[in-house]
C-alpha cells in the first residue's frame, strides 16, 4: 500500500525519528564539550576524545571487546549456519523438536538468565573465568541469531539448484560449497555482523562470566555510568557510533548500487531480446 | 541409514547448545533446590562425582524448596515480579503508541523512500545499548537537557524528577525497544493490499472506518508479535532499570544480579532465576504459536 | 440459452435519441504527470447495459473505470451519474460497486461478514442484513460456504463472492475491473455466461474492463475499443467485428488478414483496389467518402476466404498462391496462403468431417477466393 501519504503520516514519521536520534546526537555534540560538566555547554573541544586515547584502562577492555567479537561471531557463524541447514534441509530426525526449542529459547530468555547459568556451568567445571569463557558464551547465544537469519535465507532458495549440482555431478559437500553457500552468502555475513554487534553490546552475559582478567568495553563504560556522565564516555560513545554509522550506511548504499545495478542489467536484457 | 556427514552436521550444534544452554538451565535448576553456605562455591550440597551412587543419593536428599519457600514469603520478591511485569505491560503499551504510527507511515511512504526508512529505524539497533540508555541520563537529570530546555522556555519554575523514576525506566524502554515494535508491525502493513482499503471505501467506509475494520485488524499478527518482542526481554530488563530507574524500582533483573553479585546468594539467584523462566515460559510459548500459525496463514 | 437482449431487437437504447444515459462522460481528461491517460472523452452507457471496456494495458480502461468509483478524479470534464456530476462525491458515499482484479476479499472475515460489510454500513436496517447476505450467498451458489474464510474456497469461488459484496447494496452500477482474469480458460468461459445471466436477473448496469476481446464479446451489449486514452470504437460486439471502423480495430479484435493498396476506381458501391502488380485487383464495396487514388487497406476475416485447387468461376475475387502453413485447431484448420508478391492470406476451413484427408497440404498450388461484401475497405 502506497497511497495517500498524510500530514498525519509525515508528522508521526518526523516525530518518531526526532525521538530516535536527538538523544544519540545530544550526546555526540556534547562529546565536544569543553566543561567536565557533561551538561553544560563551555565551548568547543576535542580533548576528552585526548584524554580517552591515554585511558589504558579503556584501551585494554576495547582491545579484549573486539577479541571476543571477532572469534565469537566466527564460531557463531559457522554453527549457525549449520544448524540452519539442519533445521532448514535435513528434514525430521530424534530430538529434532529439543534442538529448534534450544535454536529459539536464547533469543527470549533474559540475559541474566542466560549470564547466571553459564557462570554456574563454568563453575561447575572448574574453569578459569576470562576471555575464553565470554567467546564460549557469546558464540552460544549469537549462534541462535545467526541460525534464525541464515534459515530465512535458505527457506527461500530453490532447493532444486542444489539437486541440479548434484545431478551435475557435485558431491554434497561441493553442491554446498559451489552452490549453495555463494547464494546464502549475504545471509551469513549479516549473519556475522549481527553476531559481532552483539558480542560489542553485551553487558550482563559478559559480566557474568567473566573473571578479574577480562573487563570487556561495556563492563567499562557500565560501572564509570553508574557513578554518572562523564566526558569521556560521550567521546567513546560518539567514535561508536560514528563507526556503526559509517558501516551500515555503506553498506545499505553498497547493497542500494548492486539491486539498481541488476535492475539495469536486467533491463538492458530485455532490450536485447 | 547411516550417513556420517549428516550425523556431523547435526552433532556439532546439537551437543554445543546442548552442554552450553540446556546443561547449564539443569544447574541453575540445581542449585535453586540447594542451600547457601560459606564456601567456595558458596552453596551445599556439592556433587562429588568419585561418590557414585551414593553421592546421588545424597545429593537430592539435599536438595528441597526452601529458596522457593524464602521467595513466597520475602515480599520484595513478589513485588519485583509483580512490577517487572506490570512496566513491562505498560513499556508494550506505550511502545505500540508510539510505534504503530511510525509503521503505518512507513508503509504508506513511496516505494523508493521505504529502504532508507527501514535503515533509519534499525540503525539505532546496530549502535550499543548502553550508550543509548546512557543518553537518556544526560536527558532526564535534573539539570538534563530536558529540565533546562523546559526552565529556559518557562514552562515550568521548578526541575521536573524523572531520572531516577519509573517514568524514567518507560521512556528508555520505550526508545530502546522501538524497533521490536515498529518492524514486525511494519512488515504486515506493507504487505497489506491497498485495494482492500479501496474496496472498503467502495463498499460505505469513510477513511478512518477502512482503517479501523481492515487496517487494524489485518495487522493484528504484527501487533502481537511486536507486543511480545518487546514484553519477554523487557521482564527480565537489567540495564534500563539499573540506570534510569531509581532505588523504587523494582525490577526482577536488578533483584536477580544484586542477589548475585553483591549478597553472593547462589541458591536464591537462581530460584530467582527458575521462576522468572517460569512466568515467562507462558508468553513464550504463546509468541511461538502465534509465529507458527503467521508462517502457516502466510503459506 | 438466452440470447442477449439487443439480439432480439429490443434493447438498443443507444440508437433512441430520447433514451436518458445513467453515465455520461463528457468532454474528460485526466492526466498523471505529464502523462494523459484519459484524452478529452465522451461516451454514454445506458440503464441495464453490459458495457465492456477493452484495450490493452495503458490504454486508460481502468483509469476510465476508476474515475467511474470515485479513486480518481477527472482533470477536466465531468462524469454524469444519473444526471448529477459525481466528481465530488467520495467513493464511499456513491452508489456504484465495483469487483477487484484481485477481488480484494477481506481474509480477516468470513464470506457472509464480506458480503455483510458494505449493507452494515448502509441504511438497511440490522435485522434484514443477514437475509440479504443469504440471498447474495445463494444467487452465486455459495450458501453452504457462509462460514469460510476466503482462504478455503477456490479461485472461481472467490470470484463469485467478490461479486456478490459489490452487488449486495443493489448499485446502479457495478464496475467489474478484469473479473475472469485469474481464472483458467475453462472456468472463465462458463463464468462468463453465469455473469450474463446475473446481469440480466438484476438488470443492474454493469461495466466491465478487460483486455480479453473474446470476452468483451461474449459478455458485452456494447463494446469500447479503446487506445492511447480515446474510444476508438464504441459498437455491438457484431458491428465491431464485422465492420471495424479503423485498421487498429479490426486487427485487435479477431484474426483477420490487412492488404495494403490504393483505390483504383471507385463507383457508388464498389471499389477496385489494387494492392501487388502482377496479380488481380481486389473487388469491393466502397465504403464512404473513399475517392479514387486514395491509399487504403483492405480487410477480411480468414473464415471469409475460401480456398481451392482450381480456380472458382463464379467468385468475385480469385488470387492464386501457395499452401506454406497448416494449423489444426480441432474444429477447424488455418491455412496460410502465400501469393505471389509475398503477402500472407489466412483462410480458415471448419473439420467438417472427421479424419477426412486434407484436400491440400504444404507447397501446393491452391486459390484463395471471397465474395466482394466479405471484406472492408478501411481508409484510416
Amino acid at each position: 500500500m502506497s497511497r495517500r501519504f498524510s500530514w498525519f503520516n509525515a508528522t508521526s514519521l518526523t516525530l518518531g525519528f526526532v525521538f530516535l536520534y536527538l538523544p544519540i546526537l545530544i550526546l555526540v555534540a556534547y562529546s565536544f564539550n569543553q566543561s567536565k560538566l557533561v551538561t553544560v555547554w563551555a565551548g568547543f573541544s576535542t580533548k576528552w576524545y585526548g584524554e580517552l586515547f591515554q585511558n589504558q584502562a579503556f584501551m585494554d577492555a576495547a582491545i579484549v571487546t573486539l577479541k571476543v567479537a571477532v572469534v565469537s561471531s566466527t564460531i557463531a557463524t559457522i554453527l549457525g549456519t549449520m544448524a540452519a541447514y539442519v533445521l532448514v534441509r535435513l528434514g525430521r530426525f530424534k530430538g529434532r523438536t529439543l534442538f529448534s526449542g534450544m535454536i529459539y529459547a536464547p533469543l527470549v530468555v533474559p540475559d541474566v538468565i542466560v549470564g547466571l547459568s553459564l557462570l554456574l556451568l563454568f563453575i561447575s567445571l572448574g574453569m578459569g573465568r576470562g576471555v575464553t569463557t565470554i567467546v564460549l558464551a557469546h558464540a552460544t547465544f549469537s549462534m541462535c541469531y545467526v541460525s534464525v537469519v541464515v534459515s530465512s535465507r535458505l527457506v527461500s532458495f530453490d532447493q532444486s539448484l542444489e539437486e541440479a549440482a548434484l545431478d551435475l555431478g557435485c558431491t554434497p559437500w561441493d553442491a554446498f560449497r559451489s552452490v549453495t553457500l555463494p547464494i546464502i552468502a549475504p545471509a551469513v555475513i549479516s549473519g556475522w555482523l549481527l553476531a559481532f554487534t552483539l558480542s560489542l553490546d553485551d553487558l550482563v552475559i559478559a559480566s557474568f562470566v567473566s573473571g578479574p582478567s577480562a573487563t570487556t568495553l561495556p563492563m567499562k563504560i557500565f560501572s564509570q555510568v553508574r557513578l554518572g556522565l562523564s566526558p569521556e564516555i560521550n567521546a567513546l560513545s560518539t567514535i561508536m557510533i560514528a563507526i556503526v554509522t559509517v558501516g551500515v550506511v555503506s553498506s545499505s548504499l553498497l547493497n542500494k548500487r548492486a539491486t539498481v545495478r541488476r535492475l539495469r542489467q536486467e533491463q538492458d536484457a530485455l532490450k536485447q531480446s | 541409514m547411516f550417513n556420517p556427514r549428516r550425523l556431523f552436521l547435526i552433532l556439532v550444534p546439537y551437543s554445543w547448545l546442548f552442554f552450553l544452554f540446556l546443561v547449564p538451565f539443569g544447574i541453575v535448576l540445581k542449585i535453586s533446590l540447594s542451600d547457601a553456605a560459606l564456601s567456595i562455591p558458596p552453596y551445599t550440597p556439592q556433587f562429588d562425582p568419585e561418590g557414585g551412587w551414593a553421592a546421588i543419593r545424597e545429593l537430592f536428599s539435599g536438595f528441597d524448596l526452601e529458596n522457593f519457600i524464602w521467595l513466597s514469603e520475602d515480599n520484595l520478591y513478589w513485588k519485583a515480579y509483580l512490577s517487572s511485569v506490570w512496566i513491562a505491560l505498560v513499556s508494550v503499551l506505550l511502545t505500540l503508541l508510539v510505534g504503530y504510527p511510525i509503521a503505518y507511515a512507513m508503509a504508506r511512504s513511496s516505494e523508493e523512500w521505504r529502504p532508507t526508512l527501514l535503515m533509519l529505524v534499525i540503525l539505532p539497533f546496530w549502535t550499543s545499548f548502553l550508550i543509548r540508555v546512557y543518553a537518556w541520563i544526560g536527558i532526564l537529570g535534573s539539570n538534563g537537557y530536558l529540565n533546562q530546555l523546559l526552565l529556559w522556555s518557562g514552562v515550568i519554575d521548578e526541575p521536573l524528577v524523572i531520572l531516577n523514576t519509573n517514568w524514567a525506566v518507560y521512556i528508555g524502554i520505550v526508545y530502546t525497544y522501538l524497533p521490536f515494535m515498529v518492524l514486525p508491525i511494519y512488515a504486515t502493513l506493507e504487505k497489506l493490499d491497498g485495494d482492500l482499503l479501496e474496496a472498503a471505501e467502495d463498499l460505505g467506509c469513510s477513511r478512518f472506518q477502512a482503517f479501523w475494520l481492515v487496517t487494524v485488524p489485518l495487522s493484528r499478527p504484527g501487533i502481537i508479535a511486536g507486543c511480545f518482542l518487546v514484553f519477554i526481554p523487557v521482564v527480565g530488563e537489567f540495564v534500563i532499570p539499573s540506570l534510569l530507574g531509581g532505588s523504587k524500582t523494582l525490577m526482577i533483573g536488578k533483584i536477580l544480579w544484586d542477589e548475585f553479585f553483591s549478597n553472593r546468594d547462589w541458591p536464591v539467584a537462581s530460584a530467582v532465576a527458575v521462576v522468572l523462566l517460569l512466568i515467562l515460559i507462558i508468553p513464550i510459548i504463546l509468541f511461538q504459536r502465534q509465529q507458527q500459525r503467521a508462517q502457516e496463514a502466510e503459506q | 440459452m438466452n440470447l442477449p437482449a439487443e439480439q432480439t431487437g429490443d434493447f438498443i437504447p443507444w440508437e433512441d435519441a430520447d433514451a436518458k444515459p445513467i453515465i455520461r462522460f463528457q468532454g474528460v481528461t485526466k492526466k498523471f504527470g505529464d502523462f494523459t491517460a484519459i484524452d478529452n472523452l465522451s461516451l454514454d452507457i445506458y440503464e441495464r447495459e453490459f458495457f465492456a471496456l477493452l484495450g490493452p494495458s495503458g490504454c486508460g480502461k481502468t483509469t476510465l473505470m476508476r474515475m467511474l468509483a470515485g479513486f480518481e478524479t477527472p482533470t477536466s470534464g465531468e462524469i454524469m451519474l444519473d444526471g448529477q456530476n459525481i466528481a465530488p462525491v467520495p467513493p464511499n458515499k456513491r452508489p456504484v460497486n465495483m469487483m477487484f482484479q484481485s477481488y480484494a476479499l477481506f481474509p480477516h472475515l468470513t464470506l457472509a461478514d464480506n458480503i455483510a460489510f458494505g449493507l452494515k454500513r448502509s441504511d438497511m436496517p440490522k435485522s434484514e442484513i443477514a437475509g440479504r447476505v443469504d440471498e447474495m450467498l445463494s444467487l452465486v451458489q455459495l450458501s453452504k460456504f457462509g462460514s469460510r474464510k476466503p482462504h478455503q474456497i477456490s479461485g472461481g469461488q472467490r470470484q463469485r463472492v467478490a461479486l456478490a459484496r459489490a452487488l449486495a447494496k443493489s448499485p446502479k452500477l457495478l464496475l467489474l475491473d478484469e473479473p475472469l482474469a485469474a481464472l483458467d480458460k475453462k472456468l472463465r468461459e462458463e463464468t462468463q455466461f453465469e455473469l450474463m445471466d446475473i446481469q440480466e436477473k438484476l438488470g443492474t448496469t454493469f461495466v466491465i474492463v478487460t483486455h480479453d476481446q473474446e470476452e468483451a464479446m461474449t459478455v458485452a451489449s456494447r463494446v469500447a475499443v479503446m487506445d492511447h486514452g480515446q474510444l476508438v470504437q464504441v459498437a455491438t460486439p457484431e458491428q465491431i467485428y464485422e465492420f471495424p471502423n479503423s485498421r487498429y480495430v479490426a486487427d485487435f479484435i479477431g484474426d483477420v488478414n490487412l492488404i495494403e493498396g490504393a483505390a483504383k476506381s471507385v463507383t457508388k458501391d464498389a471499389a477496385v483496389i489494387s494492392w501487388a502488380e502482377g496479380l488481380p485487383d481486389i473487388n469491393a464495396a466502397a465504403p464512404e467518402g473513399l475517392a479514387k487514388g486514395d491509399n487504403c487497406c483492405f480487410a477480411i476475416r480468414p473464415e471469409k476466404v475460401s480456398i481451392s485447387a482450381e480456380k472458382p468461376t463464379d467468385a468475385a475475387n480469385a488470387l492464386p498462391g501457395k499452401v506454406l502453413d497448416i494449423g489444426y485447431l480441432g474444429n477447424m484448420s488455418t491455412y496460410h496462403v502465400e501469393l505471389g508478391n509475398g503477402q500472407i492470406i489466412k483462410a480458415q476451413v471448419a473439420n467438417q468431417r472427421r479424419l477426412s484427408r486434407r484436400a491440400y497440404t504444404w507447397d501446393d498450388q491452391v486459390w484463395v477466393s471471397f465474395t466482394a461484401t466479405a471484406g472492408l475497405v478501411l481508409s484510416a
